[in-house]
C-alpha cells in the first residue's frame, strides 16, 4: 500500500547519487527487501515502473533480492530462514534465537552503465 | 560496473526520527506509537486513558487520520494538549509530520506523548517516529491469526493489547490463540487484554506505562552520567 512511496525513497537516493555525478549513468538499482519490511515486490515494481516512465530515468532498472527471515540459535550458534513461523533452532531445537534477518529494506548497489570504449 | 551503495531505503525518515528521539531524551518525554487495524480501538483506549489521569498531568497526544479530525475532537475533551495530523490520504505517519505537528503542540517533557497512527497494520510499520516502543492493538472482533497475516508489525510491537475484552461473552475468539500466534512471531511480546468499556485491565496498562516511562528515565540518566 505505501510502495509508492518506498519507490519514491528509492528514486530520490538514486537522484541524488546522479546529481553528485553527472557524468555517471546508472543502468540498475538493487534493494534488499525482508520479509518482515511489509513492502510486497510485486507493488513495489509496479511502483517504481510508473514513476520511472518517461523520465530521465526510464531506463533504470529495479533489481529487488528478496530476503527471508532468519534467525541464529542463541545455544548453538547455527543461523538459519525461517518456515512456517517455527523460531526454534534447526540443528539443537532450542527456543532462544534471535532474528538476525528478515527487516531489509535497503538499496545495496547501484550498476553503473558501461562506459563506450572508442577504439 | 556495480557500486556498493549500503543505505537504507527510508534513510531521510531514520534521520528525522533520530532527531525525534535525542529531543524526547532531552526533555523526558515517553513517545509510545499506537498501531492497529481501524476499528480496533485506539482512540476509545486513549480516551480511557487520559481520563485515568490527573488533570495535571503532562500527556499529549498526536493523532492520524487519513482525512477527518473527529479522533482530535473525541481526545481534546479530556483537556490535554491534542493535534490531528491529516496524512491527506497516506496510510501512515512518517517522522517529519511528527516533528511538525509537535512544534505546532508546544508540548514540553517531561511527560508522555501518545501517537496515535493511522489505522493500518502494514505501511506504519516502516516508518521510525522515534518512539521508545511500538504498540500494536488487536480487537476480539477479528482474527486470532492476523499476528500470522501482519507479522511485521506484530515483530517490530514492545505490546500487544488485546482489546474489547467485554465482547469475549458474544464473539469465538480464543485469546490465547492470538497470543500464542504472536509469540511464533515475536516471542518476547508483551500482552495485556483490557477493555475501555468496562476498564477491565487498565491498571495493568497504567502500570505498563509507568514501568516504561521509568526504564526509559533511568536509561536517559544512565547516558549522561
Amino acid at each position: 500500500m505505501h510502495e509508492v512511496g518506498i519507490a519514491a525513497s528509492i528514486l530520490e537516493s538514486v537522484e541524488a547519487e546522479a546529481r553528485r555525478r553527472p557524468d555517471t549513468r546508472f543502468a540498475a538499482v538493487g534493494v534488499r527487501i525482508g520479509e518482515l519490511s511489509n513492502v510486497d515486490k510485486d507493488a513495489l515494481e509496479f511502483a517504481f515502473a510508473a514513476l520511472t516512465r518517461k523520465t530521465s530515468l526510464a531506463h533504470l532498472k529495479l533489481e529487488v533480492e528478496w530476503c527471508p527471515r532468519r534467525q541464529k540459535c542463541l545455544a548453538c550458534g547455527e543461523e538459519y530462514a525461517v518456515r512456517e513461523f517455527d523460531l526454534r533452532c534447526h540443528k539443537c531445537g532450542e527456543n532462544k534465537t534471535s532474528c538476525i534477518g528478515g527487516t531489509e529494506l535497503d538499496i545495496a548497489y547501484l550498476e553503473l552503465e558501461e562506459p563506450c570504449v572508442k577504439s | 560496473m556495480r557500486e556498493v551503495v549500503e543505505k537504507k531505503v527510508l534513510s531521510e525518515n531514520d534521520r528525522v526520527a533520530a532527531v525525534l528521539r535525542q529531543r524526547y531524551r532531552d526533555e523526558n518525554i515517553l513517545c509510545v506509537n499506537i498501531i492497529s487495524s481501524p476499528g480496533s480501538g485506539k482512540t476509545a483506549l486513549l480516551e480511557k486513558t487520559l481520563a485515568s489521569f490527573p488533570k495535571d498531568a503532562a500527556v499529549a497526544v498526536l493523532t492520524g487520520d487519513l482525512q477527518t479530525d473527529n479522533d482530535a475532537r473525541r481526545l481534546a475533551k479530556y483537556g490535554f494538549p491534542v493535534r490531528q495530523i491529516v496524512t491527506g490520504g497516506t496510510c501512515h505517519l512518517d517522522a517529519r509530520m511528527v516533528e511538525k505537528h509537535l512544534d505546532e503542540l508546544g508540548f514540553r517533557g517531561p511527560g508522555i506523548l501518545f501517537v496515535e497512527n493511522v489505522g493500518n497494520l502494514v505501511c506504519p510499520s516502516s516508518y521510525d517516529l522515534g518512539e521508545a516502543a511500538k504498540i500494536v492493538l488487536l480487537s476480539v472482533t477479528e482474527g486470532e491469526d492476523k499476528p500470522l497475516k501482519y507479522p511485521g508489525i506484530f515483530h517490530r510491537s514492545s505490546l500487544m493489547i488485546l482489546t474489547k475484552t467485554d465482547l469475549l461473552p458474544h464473539v469465538e475468539f480464543d485469546p490465547k490463540l492470538a497470543l500464542e500466534n504472536a509469540r511464533k512471531v515475536h516471542p518476547e511480546i508483551e500482552y495485556i487484554a483490557l477493555s475501555s468499556r468496562t476498564r477491565e485491565g487498565f491498571p495493568e496498562w497504567m502500570g505498563w506505562l509507568k514501568g516504561l516511562q521509568e526504564k526509559v528515565q533511568r536509561e536517559a540518566l544512565a547516558a549522561i552520567s
